[in-house]
C-alpha cells in the first residue's frame, strides 16, 4: 500500500436534528441541496479537486440512504485501487463495540484505517457544510507555517459568532485562544470545522483524549483546547468565499435561495470546480407552453406546466397546470397538482401536493416544511418554522 | 433476461444525410434531444432489455464515439458480467474499409465465435426509440423464426430513409424493399434483426464466399423464400433520424408531452454520458415556453419551441425560436435565432439575426462564430 501524503476523514454521522422531518430517515450529509446535489457532494468534490484520493467517510446516524448514495465513490473519482473511499461505520470489536461518542472518538476508533496509509497529514472535515475550498492550498499553508494543527477560519457576522467555535488569531495567523460557541464572543473568526493535523501528533492526542474519562471526545471541546494548553503551534488558515452551515430549516432554505442571485457567491457553474454528484439520469426538463419561469433553478426530468418564481426544483418534479411555486425548495420527484400554490416552503422528496392545495403563506416570513413522501390534501396541517 | 443474447450496433454504411452535422462525427454520435447522442437509444434499449454484452461495429469518424461510450460505465456495461466492445474495421488493406458489414463481421468473427451467447440482436444507431427486446425474442421463438425484423407501421410520410416491408397475416415477411423503392406498404423496417448467432455466422460465410458482403441487401433479400423471416410490430414512438429534415422534425416532436414521457421513460430510461452540469438557471429576465432545456443552461432571454442542450447561454434580449441549440452554444444579447440548428460550441454574437425556415433550417457547423 502506497504512502499517502494526506488522508481525509469526513465526519458524516450527523443526525441533523434541527432539520426536523427532512432528516427523519436520512443523515444530514445526505440532505438535498441546490437542485441536484446532496450536502456531502460539496466536501467530496473539494477532496477530488484538491488531489485527495483517500477519504474515510464516518457514518453513524441513519446511514442506509447515505451508503447507497456514496457507493464506492465513483462520481467523485474515488473508486481507486490504491486508496479511494471507505465508509467507516462504528463496528463491533472483540470487547464489544460502541457508537462514536464524539468527533474525536470517531477518528480514534478508525486509527487503523489511517495507519494503513501512513500519511504525513490528516484532514478532518465535516459533511455538513456548503463551500468550495482547495484543501491543498491549506496544506501548503500548514507546511509553510510549520504548525502542528491548522484550522480553517472564516469571518462571520459578529451577531452570528456565538453559533460557532471562534478563534483568536495574532498577526502571524497563530491561534491564541479557541472558544466553542461562546456567549459573548471576542472574535468573529469562526472555525469552519476543517482541520489539518500532522498525523503523528493527532495520533498521540487521540489516544491521550480517549483515556480521559471527563472528555467528551470532541475536536472543538477537547482536542483543540488541550493542544492549545500544551503550547502547540496552532495556525489559522483564512478562507474567503461562500461557506454555510445548513443545519437548520431556515439556513437550508436561505442557502438554496442564495443560489438564485444573478451572480451567486457560490458559483455552481464553474467548469474548473464542478460539484460532482450521482447523476439522476433524466431527460431534459420540459417547459410547457403555459409555463412561467423566473429567477429559478430547475433540474433534468422536471415537467413544468405552472409558474415558478424564485425557487429551486430538483429532478423529476412535475408542476401541474396553473400551479404556482414561489420562494420554495422542491426536492426530487415531487408532484404539484393543478392549481396548487406553494409559498416559502421546503417540499420533501416524493411528496404529493394535491390539486388546488395551498402550502405556506405569501404574507408570512415562516417556512413551511412538507415531509418526505407526504401527501398533502386540502385539510392537511403542516409544520411551520418561525424565523429565529 | 433469461435469453442469452448479444447486442450488435452496426454502424457500417449507415445511411447518413445529415450534412454538416456528420462532417466530423459518425451518425451514431449526432447530438439529439437536448442531452443525448443517437446511439444512446439503441444502447439503452439493449441494456434495459437485459443484454449485457454489446459490440459496436464502428466504421468511420469514430473518435467522438470512443469518447462518448468510453468503458460503457454510463450504461452499466463495465462490470464483470457485462461488456462493451468497440470494434473498428480490422483490415490490412485500406480499400477494404468500404466493404459491407458482413465483411467486417467476418474480420471480427472471433468476437462472435468466442461468445457462448445464443442469439444476436443487430441494430443501427439512427432509430430513435425505446424498445424492450424481451417480448421480441419470445415472439421470435414462438414463430420458430429464423430471423425476426422489428417493424413499425407508419401511415404518415416519412422524413427519414427506411426500408419498407410487406408482411402476410401471419407476420411473415414476404417482401423487403430498399429506401428508394416504390412498393406500397405502411410498414417500415427498423433495421433491427434478431437471429441465432450460428445463423448469422453462416450468412457471413456463405455470402462472402459468393462475393456478397451486405447483410440486408445480399444475405437477407436473397433468402426471403428460404428462411422464415418474421416481422414484429413495435408500437412505441419511433424517429427515423438519418436526414436533416427528420432530425429537425423528431427533435421538435419531443415537445409533445406524450412523446417526452414515452421515449425517455418507457419501458426503460435512456442513459447517456454524464456531464456534472449544475441545474439550469432561469434569470429574472427569462421567458421560456414550450421547450426542452438541459442542465447547465443559463437563460436570460426568450426561448420558444426549441431544444436547448447542456451548458447553453442565452443572453439578455436574445430570442430563440423553433431552433436546436447544441452543447455550450452562446447566443449574444439581442440576437434573434429562428428555425436554426446550431452545432456544439457555436457562438452567436450580439445583435445578429439568423433565420432559416421550417422546411430548410439554417445549419451552423461546430465552433462557428456568427
Amino acid at each position: 500500500m502506497g504512502r499517502k501524503e494526506m488522508v481525509a476523514m469526513l465526519l458524516a454521522g450527523g443526525e441533523g436534528k434541527r432539520l426536523g422531518v427532512l432528516t427523519k430517515d436520512l443523515a444530514k450529509p445526505a440532505v438535498y441541496f441546490g437542485g441536484k446535489y446532496r450536502i456531502i457532494d460539496f466536501t467530496l468534490s473539494n477532496c477530488a479537486h484538491s488531489g485527495i484520493d483517500t477519504v474515510g467517510v464516518l457514518t453513524q446516524y441513519q446511514p442506509l440512504e447515505l451508503n447507497r448514495y456514496l457507493g464506492i465513490g465513483t462520481p467523485w473519482g474515488l473508486d481507486r485501487k490504491d486508496g479511494g473511499m471507505a465508509i467507516l461505520p462504528p463496528y463491533v470489536k472483540q470487547k464489544g463495540g460502541v457508537w462514536y461518542t464524539g468527533t474525536a472518538n470517531a477518528i480514534y476508533q478508525n486509527m487503523a484505517f489511517i495507519e494503513r496509509y501512513n500519511p504525513g497529514y490528516v484532514l478532518v472535515i465535516s459533511g455538513d457544510h456548503i463551500y468550495k475550498m482547495d484543501y491543498d492550498l491549506m496544506l501548503q499553508h500548514h507546511k509553510r507555517s510549520g504548525a502542528d494543527l491548522t484550522i480553517a477560519g472564516i469571518e462571520v457576522d459578529w451577531k452570528e459568532a456565538s453559533r460557532f467555535g471562534v478563534m483568536h488569531v495574532d498577526d502571524e495567523d497563530r491561534i491564541t485562544a479557541f472558544e466553542e460557541k461562546p456567549k459573548a464572543p471576542k472574535s468573529n473568526i469562526a472555525s469552519m470545522g476543517v482541520y489539518i493535523f500532522s498525523w503523528a501528533l493527532l495520533q498521540k492526542y487521540l489516544v491521550y483524549d480517549e483515556a480521559n474519562r471527563s472528555s467528551s471526545h470532541d475536536f472543538g471541546k477537547d482536542i483543540i483546547p488541550s493542544m492549545l494548553k500544551d503550547g502547540l503551534h496552532l495556525s489559522a488558515y483564512s478562507f474567503k468565499g461562500y461557506w454555510k452551515d445548513v443545519g437548520t430549516i431556515e439556513s437550508l432554505w436561505e442557502a438554496n435561495m442564495d443560489l438564485l442571485a444573478d451572480e451567486p457567491s457560490l458559483d455552481l457553474a464553474d467548469p474548473e470546480w464542478r460539484i460532482y454528484s450521482v447523476s439522476p439520469n433524466r431527460p431534459a426538463q420540459f417547459v410547457s407552453p403555459e409555463a412561467k419561469l423566473s429567477a429559478s433553478m430547475v433540474t433534468e426530468g422536471c415537467m413544468i406546466e405552472g409558474s415558478i418564481e424564485r425557487s429551486v426544483l430538483f429532478y423529476g418534479v412535475h408542476a401541474g397546470r396553473s400551479s404556482e411555486v414561489s420562494e420554495s425548495v422542491v426536492m426530487p420527484n415531487v408532484r404539484i397538482g393543478e392549481g396548487a400554490k406553494i409559498y416559502r416552503a421546503i417540499i420533501g422528496e416524493g411528496a404529493i401536493i394535491e390539486d388546488g392545495v395551498t402550502v405556506g403563506n405569501p404574507d408570512d416570513d415562516s417556512i413551511t416544511v412538507v415531509a418526505v413522501g407526504e401527501f398533502v390534501g386540502n385539510d392537511h396541517m403542516l409544520l411551520e418554522v418561525e424565523p429565529s | 433476461m433469461k435469453h442469452r443474447v448479444m447486442g450488435v450496433i452496426n454502424l457500417i454504411h449507415e445511411t447518413d444525410e445529415l450534412e454538416r452535422l456528420t462532417q466530423s462525427r459518425c451518425l451514431a454520435t449526432v447530438p439529439f434531444g437536448a442531452r443525448y447522442r443517437l446511439i444512446d437509444f439503441a444502447l439503452s434499449s439493449m441494456v434495459n432489455s437485459g443484454i449485457h454484452k454489446v459490440a459496436i461495429f464502428a466504421h468511420k469518424k469514430y473518435r467522438s464515439l470512443m469518447d462518448h461510450v468510453g468503458s460503457g460505465s454510463h450504461w452499466d456495461l463495465n462490470n464483470r458480467q457485462s461488456g462493451l466492445f468497440l470494434l473498428p474495421p480490422a483490415t490490412d488493406d485500406i480499400q477494404e474499409i468500404s466493404r459491407g458489414d458482413l465483411y467486417h463481421f467476418y474480420q471480427h468473427r472471433d468476437y462472435f465465435n468466442r461468445s457462448t451467447l445464443e442469439y444476436v440482436v443487430i441494430t443501427r444507431s439512427h432509430m430513435v426509440c425505446n424498445v424492450d427486446f424481451g417480448p421480441i425474442i419470445e415472439y421470435h421463438q414462438e414463430r420458430e423464426a429464423d430471423i425476426t425484423i422489428v417493424c413499425k407501421e407508419q401511415a404518415e410520410q416519412l422524413l427519414g430513409r427506411a426500408r419498407k416491408v410487406k408482411m402476410d397475416e401471419d407476420g411473415r415477411i414476404t417482401a423487403i424493399q430498399d429506401h428508394y423503392g416504390r412498393m406500397l406498404s405502411d410498414t417500415i423496417s427498423m433495421e433491427m434483426y434478431i437471429m441465432k448467432k450460428e445463423l448469422l455466422m453462416e450468412l457471413v460465410e456463405t455470402s462472402l464466399a459468393q462475393g456478397q458482403d451486405h447483410l440486408v441487401r445480399h444475405a437477407i433479400f436473397s433468402r426471403i423464400d428460404q428462411l422464415r423471416i418474421y416481422g414484429y410490430k413495435y408500437e412505441g414512438y419511433l424517429g427515423v433520424v438519418n436526414t436533416l429534415a427528420s432530425y429537425y422534425d423528431h427533435n421538435m416532436s419531443l415537445l409533445r408531452p406524450d412523446v417526452w414521457r414515452e421515449l425517455f421513460f418507457q419501458p426503460g430510461t435512456v442513459f447517456t454520458k454524464g456531464k456534472d452540469e449544475p441545474p439550469a438557471r432561469y434569470l429574472g429576465t427569462s421567458k421560456v415556453v414550450n421547450s426542452l432545456i438541459a442542465n447547465g443552461c443559463r437563460i436570460e432571454g426568450t426561448v420558444e419551441n426549441s431544444i436547448i442542450f447542456r451548458g447553453v447561454h442565452i443572453r439578455k434580449g436574445a430570442v430563440v425560436r423553433n431552433s436546436i441549440i447544441m452543447q455550450n452554444g452562446d447566443i449574444g444579447e439581442n440576437s434573434i435565432v429562428q428555425y436554426s440548428i446550431l452545432d456544439k460550441d457555436v457562438r452567436v454574437q450580439c445583435d445578429r439575426d439568423i433565420r432559416g425556415t421550417m422546411t430548410s433550417p439554417f445549419l451552423a457547423a461546430k465552433r462557428k462564430i456568427i
